[in-house]
Order: C-alpha cells, then structure tokens, then sequence
C-alpha cells in the first residue's frame, strides 16, 4: 500500500500508519472490520486540509466506517451565533468524510444506532466517550484512536496489532471499590456520571475495575459513566464487576493476575467528585444543555413525562443535542411533542463544544452530563451546574437553579 | 544531560514549562494563542507556545492530536514535548505536522525520574538521538 498500488491516498494513510505502529512499537498490522471517524470535528484550517487532501486523492474506507460529529448543524445552525464562514468550512469538511464513503451519521454515541459493533469485534474508533463505550460496554475492541489516525485506519482497513487490540493487554490492572456506597445514591441518575468522574481522575493510564456496584445501571448510565471517564481521564477501557461483559467476576476482571492497588470510593469522594463538576455559585441560569454524548431514544422517553404540559421559563433556554436518527426516532414515536411543546430546542449533528454556537449572553450552564460539565468552563468560558434530568428540567421551568441535594449533601 | 527515548525524532531548543498532571489539547489549549485553557489543570492561563512542554501523557479527548496539529499550522505549538511513555496522540500530531507542512517537533519519553526532575524555565536543548542538554547556570539561578 506504501507504495501506492492501492492509490494515493492509501499510500499516504499506509505511511502515517507505518510510522504510528513504530510509535506504539507494534511489530505487525492487523485487520479491522469496522472504523468510527472523529476527525470530522472542524476546527481550523489544518483539520479541513487534511480531510480535503485525503478526499481530494481519492480515498475510500475499506471498512464500515461511521462519522463522528462535525463543526456545525448542517440545517439549524443559522438559529444560533454561528458565523456563515465557520458553517461554511466546517461543511466542506463533512463533505470530504462523506467522498470517502463513510456514513454520514454525526454521531458521538454511533454504538446506539445500527452500527453498533459486537463482542469481540476488531474496530478502529475515534472519540474518547465511544472509544471506552465500544471497549467496555460492548466488548469490542478498540486502542484510544486519535484524530486523522482513525480515518487512517479506516481508509487501510489495518491497524498496529498492540494494545486493547489484544487479549493479554485487556485485563484490569487497578481495582476500585465502592465502600459503603448505599444503594440508594448508586441509584440516582447523577451516579454513574459522577463516579466515571472520579474514575477517570483516579485511574491514570490504568485500566480501572470497579467493583462494588450494587444496582444494574441503564445503558445510557454506562454511556455517562464512560464520556465522564473519557473527559477527566484517558480511560479507554474499565471493567465494572458483575456488569460489563469482560467482568463476570472479579477474577475476569483481571484476567487472572493481581491488580498494581486497590482503592475505597467512599460516599464523600463521591460528594467531593460531584461538587467538581459545578463551578457556578449562585442560582443564574442562561441554558439547560442536554446530550453529550448524543442523546438516545431512551433519554427522550426519559425526559418527555418531565416536560409534558410544563412551559420552559421566558429567559432559559433548553437545548438537546442528538443526532439525526434519534431525533426521527423520537418525532415517529410521539415523545418528541411534549419536549418541542414545552420549548425546548434540538441542535443536531454536533453539540455546543464541537461548534460555537452559542450567543455570548449564555453565561450559565445547568446539565446532567459530566462530560459537558468538564470541558464547557474551559472551552466556552461558562459557569456550570451538575445536576439531575429532573434538576435540569425544574430549573428551566423555575428559571433559577434548583438541586434536589438529599441524597447527596453530608450527614 | 537527559537521555530520552525519541518517539519522533527532532532538534529543539526553548524553556521548559513542567506539568505532572495530564492534559487534553481539546479543551485544553487554545491554539489560536498557545495558552493552556483546561480549568481543572494547573497550568491553566499559561501559554506553551514555543516552550517544551513536559506533561507526562494525553488524556481526555481524541481530538488532541487535531488541536496540536492546528497548533503548528498556526505557530503556536510547544517547541517539543517530554513525557514518560510514548503518547500516539501528540506523536501523531507531530508526524502529520511533518506530512502537511513539513514541520514536525520532537517528542520524546523519560523515565519517571529524569521527568520527575524537570523544572519550569530551566533551559534545555534537544538532539536527535533523544539527548536533553539542561542548562546548567540556568538551574543555578532556579
């Protein structure tokens, strides 16, 4: 392929590759069924040269292969603070991902549609949340893919055979251990978001195990848990005891060997956890943000009774970020009504971290995902609230912040 | 003198500004400025451009190597960066740096120790072979 039988552009993506398997010190190549593109964030003009170079030699994906998120909502981005030129180059690049042959599904939760890869399943993944989803969750298998590799891998349908590729480099090497954990607090809906936190900043460049987990979480729990990971840490693969599908025991967990340490999680490094998550201090709210990653069906179901026959207040904004499949799904179903009736806004195809969206009167964020609660006080200069989807939704009809603390102020 | 293990190989020559938290260039740096943004990281408000960045490995997002590579594309880029493994995400930035603009930077791994004795704005020069000369009066007046 290096020397260019297969064509240019997978000479170019072959050499990248070649030079990137020395990087992991991998002694072989080895071949993938499946590929999902995050190089399709816009973010200047390097991003867009490089897709339009590769598109522009004629390259094609070798495998099936799904795109991430891009820069801009193709159809709505004229709603928001979105400048024609930004629209305009982030465009051009999606077109180029999608002259490679590549799904158009802008999607950062591609595992809940239908190209979802199965157990097992060799794949090369771009985006930190999907990456730890597909590796944990499913069981496929995947190394933490970065940007303009992953379209590499994709175009080759090869990658360096090292990493959680392999079965000897899946097993867990860290254990952490929810200690008086009370079931309870495992099931409120801010626990898996928060936890994945604290994992994600306890983990390092372990693969944690956690063990201690008392109730069988939702998928869009899991989901939570994985992009909070992802965000406050490098965690491309955990293993949850009794839960995920490589951690039938705890002995699985660690395919056998001893972990390097073991850690207690304690209800107050749980507490400590949440509370980094919120960096506003008073009760403003500009915008209650939703979906990151994407929101699913199951979380437009979740969020339709909360909403329904409710009005949104005057001065909040409350806005879902999704993807165009689910958004149908949701609009076939009938839950889409009420959330579009009590005033709530969808942006589709990219999410308010990935495009600059938003007016620069949103001051305050209010959300329940950790992942948007990391990055948006850095990338936005926002203040943010953690809270509940029922937090989330009180706050927008009340149009201040309300958090129902009882399960998790100190005793 | 540092003897590193060159994950890409390159000279560099700049003030060393030393982290041992790790960081994500997506929602991290601005590479319109060089400056470290991340909120949550203690390098927060301090522009990395053109100095060798010590920071012992990528986390969080894919998107890194892309913030890196717009970065150099923009002038903005660490002279280099040091860390104690080799990390694929700010390797590849540099390798398709090279690639697009035929401008690279080194990146190199330590051991933990020679990390571990990294200070900020001491002044340390690269070689290709992985060598880090430190400045010695520079220390002194550390």
């Amino acid at each position: 392929m290096v020397n260019g039988d297969g064509g240019p552009a997978q000479a170019l993506a072959m050499s990248i590759l070649v030079r990137m398997a020395e990087v992991y010190g991998a002694t072989g190549l080895m071949d993938i069924s499946q590929a999902h593109i995050d190089s399709t964030i816009y973010l200047g003009d390097a991003t867009l040269e490089f897709a339009e170079r590769l598109a522009s030699l004629g390259a094609r994906v070798a495998v099936p292969t799904s795109l991430n998120v891009s820069g801009v909502d193709e159809c709505g981005w004229k709603d928001w603070a979105v400048k024609p030129e930004w629209a305009a180059k982030a465009a051009r690049q999606m077109l180029a991902y999608e002259r490679m042959g590549a799904v158009p599904m802008w999607t950062c939760a591609p595992y809940q549609t239908h190209m979802r890869p199965v157990f097992g399943q060799q794949i090369a993944w771009g985006e930190s949340n999907a990456i730890s989803f597909a590796n944990s969750v499913i069981g496929a298998r995947t190394e933490r893919y970065p940007d303009l590799l992953d379209i590499c891998c994709a175009i080759t349908g090869r990658v360096p055979a090292v990493g959680l590729h392999l079965s000897e480099n899946r097993g867990g090497n860290l254990h952490l251990r929810l200690t008086d954990v009370p079931v309870a607090l495992q099931q409120d809906d801010q626990f898996f978001a928060v936890l994945g936190h604290l994992v994600g900043k306890l983990a390092d460049e372990h693969i944690p195990v956690i063990d201690g987990v008392a109730v069988s979480p939702p998928e869009d729990q899991l989901k939570a848990f994985a992009a909070a990971a992802a965000s406050s840490g490098r965690v491309a693969l955990f293993h949850m005891v009794g839960i995920t599908p490589e951690a039938t025991t705890l002995d699985a967990a660690f395919r056998g060997r001893a972990p390097d340490r073991m850690i207690a999680i304690t209800v107050a490094d749980l507490r400590a956890a949440r509370s980094e998550l919120t960096t506003a201090d008073g009760r403003e709210l500009d915008m209650v943000i939703l979906g990151s990653p994407h929101f699913s069906l199951a979380e437009f179901s979740l969020l339709a009774p909360l909403v329904a026959g409710r009005h949104l207040h005057p001065r909040v904004k409350f806005l879902v970020t999704s993807s165009r499949l689910m958004k149908e799904r949701a609009r076939e179903t009938g839950i889409l009504d009420p959330i579009v009736a009590f005033g709530a806004q969808i942006t589709l195809d990219t999410c308010i971290l990935a495009s600059p969206m938003l007016p620069p009167e949103i001051r305050t964020l209010m959300t329940n995902s950790a992942k948007y609660a990391y990055y948006a006080p850095s990338l936005l200069g926002t203040r943010v609230t953690f809270g509940s989807l029922a937090d989330c939704v009180r706050s927008a009809i009340e149009g201040r912040i309300v958090r129902d603390e009882s399960l998790w102020q100190s005793e | 003198v540092i003897s590193g293990r060159p994950i890409v190989a390159g000279q560099a020559e700049g003030e060393a500004l030393v982290t041992h938290d790790a960081l994500s260039f997506w929602g991290g740096y601005d590479f319109h400025t060089g400056e470290i943004i991340d909120q949550h990281h203690p390098l927060a408000g301090v522009s990395a451009a053109g100095r060798i960045l010590a920071v012992p490995f990528s986390k969080g997002s894919s998107t890194t190597t892309a913030v890196l590579l717009e970065a150099v594309r923009a002038g903005t880029a660490p002279a280099a960066i040091l860390t104690t493994g080799p990390d694929a995400f700010f390797a590849l930035a540099s390798i398709v740096a090279d690639v697009m603009y035929g401008k690279s930077f080194p990146v190199i791994s330590l051991e933990p120790a020679d990390f571990a004795s990294l200070r900020t704005g001491e002044r340390l020069t690269i070689t290709r072979d992985g060598r880090i000369q430190r400045d010695a009066e520079a220390r002194l007046r550390l």
